[in-house]
């Protein structure tokens, strides 16, 4: 299909919505009715059509405005984007990477073209059509990483594997849920995760991060995280904590359903040829509770998830104070019928709201 | 998420070749070249980076691990050297005596396992005997990007120094090599006194060279992180046992010249693993009891763990006693 791209802004009017297509095929991260941690990984290899796991990097109707919005990001706070010395290299993987999926993915809106090392890459969406020397970075504007990942949506860590230990040392972060790559560059894999609460004591971390350091060449691997983010924002950083933070306190009953949104991170892991490295996109989706209660499953099972979360995970995911406000708005979407089991809408077998 | 699950299948991901060419390099050592059935370009891949070659050994299917030695940016080829090892279970014989050209094999994705840091200012080398092999593969890319390196290569005689007057030739500033039958050996105290400030040292080759370029960088105030080495295990035979596996629920037995890791894959157990070589960790297995002693030969599990019986990697460890359960 060819995807019409939005015009809208995830900033200032806030004018990001999501399509009737955009809507049916989130990435709802609940496959029961309540939330723990765990390890919950599975190989990234495609998904059912239309689905956002169905490619290697989706691309949606918000492409072009997200991009639109990393460049004004960047333009405040160029060090939202870093990469150590030593990583060089691993932004050449990364660029062959997703200029190769890409192009094989969407043959319509982005092409490849290879002689040798003489690339020409075109994205048809963002009016590009550059030509380059494949590992000379003289011949791009930007440096390897920072040139293909201000033309993919979410964000990328791209993660040096040393001593059986993976170290944040180079990423393009504009879209994250609260935390910063200036504060972590150069960290290693448990100290990035300090803050997280609960999760060390369940030992989740030492296996996570052994499954990663096990990802092999062309055996990718997903999963999915979440948190809750009040308007459409894109860049919860804490950099500019002072700008959204207080937008929390703007929710009303009135307000809830259209300003809540629910932010899932659609998270990849590929290892990297040359280099070695893993790169780890963190793809944003969000979407307002409104246009999630048009699923009558997910209504009721959000109403579930929300009250029953540990307190410990309801603060570190930053809506403990709205929780109240937000149950009073989810209750009434939730009429205690059953649900079927995993992520997905199944809106032709689940009965409508029963109220 | 369970979003679209897939069996995960135990292993890396697998490319049917064609061996294009067999070599002899010396009375031991044989160079095999592969080209892709499907014509398309093999994965470019990590200098350090090992494949798996499935061999098809008149029904019975061996897996031994092999550094890839070609230059990883050329993606029509890929190359290992193998080792003749009479006394070991017989991959490498049959690499040597029955593999032709034109012959269909199979080889997993690379693997690196012995990677370079690409922090490093400088790249001192120890290589023994056919250790050389990752390190053709590190040179073929530090070449690429004007990295600076220097390899110091210790082999028995002139005959048998695999590829070390080819070395010797194309890079005479950067390569040293030490003939044992002329009583040379890399001087290694020297070497590691006196390196650049961000100097790494890597290691491949027999075990006691590994041993003794750890001990001695730990004695020249090294840190452990700057001393890098690899070493595959190959599976030693042993007296057969038995094992109790509670998830499968079966009872298998481990014949004399096979491993656990293969006997579990000979009965139909899906068992994870990667390298086969003790070094990857990928199949740890659990011990949920014992009543015997285990015969640890891998490099994964460290020392207590050993100790502790709770542990075991099927791919090269082995077990004698009266009984053994395992989680599996």
């Amino acid at each position: 299909m060819t995807i019409q791209f939005n015009n809208e802004t995830f900033r200032d009017d806030y004018s990001f919505s999501n399509s009737d297509w955009a809507i049916k095929r989130f990435p709802f991260p609940f496959h029961e009715d309540s939330y723990m941690y765990s390890v919950n990984m599975e190989q990234h290899r495609g998904g059912p059509a239309g689905s956002v796991y169905e490619k290697r990097f989706d691309v949606d109707e918000h492409y072009v405005a997200e991009m639109r919005d990393r460049a004004l990001v960047l333009a405040d706070d160029p060090l939202r984007c870093q990469s150590l010395p030593h990583m060089t290299l691993a932004g050449w993987d990364l660029l062959e990477l997703i200029m190769v999926s890409k192009s094989e993915d969407y043959p319509d809106l982005f092409e490849l073209h290879r002689d040798g090392n003489r690339w020409r890459w075109v994205n048809k969406p963002m009016g590009i059509d550059d030509t380059f020397t494949f590992l000379d970075e003289t011949t791009l504007p930007y440096g390897p990483m920072e040139y293909i990942t201000r033309q993919a949506q979410g964000d990328f860590c791209v993660l040096d594997q040393r001593d059986d230990m993976l170290w944040m040392d180079a990423g393009m972060v504009t879209t994250q849920a609260d935390w910063s790559l200036d504060f972590d560059i150069g960290m290693n894999f448990f100290e990035w995760h300090a803050p997280v609460p609960l999760a060390h004591e369940m030992g989740i971390f030492q296996r996570a991060l052994k499954f990663l350091l096990n990802i092999q060449q062309g055996s990718p691997a997903r999963r999915l995280n979440w948190t809750m983010t009040v308007n459409p924002l894109l860049d919860t950083s804490p950099e500019n904590y002072h700008k959204w933070g207080i937008q929390k306190t703007s929710l009303t009953p009135e307000n809830l359903g259209a300003k809540q949104h629910l932010r899932v991170e659609l998270q990849t892991f590929f290892r990297l040829p040359r280099s070695n490295a893993l790169v780890f996109p963190i793809r944003c989706y969000l979407c307002s509770f409104q246009d999630l209660m048009t699923m009558p499953k997910w209504g009721r099972r959000l109403h579930r998830v929300v009250r029953d979360l540990p307190e410990e995970l309801a603060t570190y995911k930053g809506f403990i104070d709205n929780r109240p406000m937000m149950l009073d708005y989810l209750s009434q979407y939730d009429d205690g019928l059953s649900t079927s089991r995993g992520i997905w809408p199944d809106l032709e077998t689940e009965p409508p709201l029963q109220r | 998420m369970s979003a679209a699950p897939q069996k995960t299948k135990s292993g890396a991901e697998q490319i049917e070749v064609t061996v294009s060419a067999v070599v002899p390099v010396n009375d031991l050592v044989t160079r095999f070249e592969f080209s892709r059935v499907d014509g398309q370009p093999f994965p470019t891949f990590s200098g350090g980076a090992h494949t798996v070659v499935i061999m098809n050994d008149d029904g019975r299917r061996r897996m031994n691990p092999y550094s890839l030695m070609s230059d990883p940016a050329d993606t029509s080829t890929y190359a290992i050297s193998v080792r003749r090892d009479d006394a070991g279970r017989g991959g490498s014989l049959f690499m040597h005596t029955q593999v032709k050209v034109g012959d269909v094999m199979t080889l997993s994705y690379p693997v690196n396992l012995f990677s370079l840091d690409l922090r490093a200012r400088k790249n001192l080398f120890f290589a023994g005997g056919i250790g050389i092999t990752p390190f053709l593969s590190m040179i073929a890319q530090l070449e690429r990007m004007n990295g600076n390196w220097e390899l110091h290569y210790s082999v028995r005689s002139a005959d048998l120094g695999t590829y070390a007057d080819d070395l010797k030739t194309k890079y005479p500033n950067n390569v040293h090599v030490y003939y044992d039958d002329q009583s040379q050996s890399i001087p290694l105290t020297d070497l590691l006194d006196g390196q650049p400030l961000g100097t790494n040292a890597y290691v491949c080759g027999p075990k006691g060279m590994i041993a003794w370029v750890h001990a001695s960088a730990k004695e020249a105030g090294w840190p452990d992180a700057q001393v890098h080495s690899e070493e595959f295990t190959a599976p030693q035979p042993g007296k057969p046992f038995e094992v109790r596996l509670c998830k499968s629920d079966m009872t298998i037995k481990v014949g004399e010249n096979e491993s656990l890791l293969e006997a579990l894959e000979r009965e139909g157990v899906d068992a994870p693993f990667l390298c086969r070589g003790g070094a990857c960790g990928q199949c740890e297995t659990t011990v949920v009891s014992h009543d015997g002693e285990f015969i640890h030969r891998d490099h994964w599990l460290d020392d207590d763990q050993h100790a502790s019986g709770t542990k075991i990697m099927p791919c090269v460890s082995r077990f004698v006693g009266a009984s053994l359960l395992l989680d599996r």
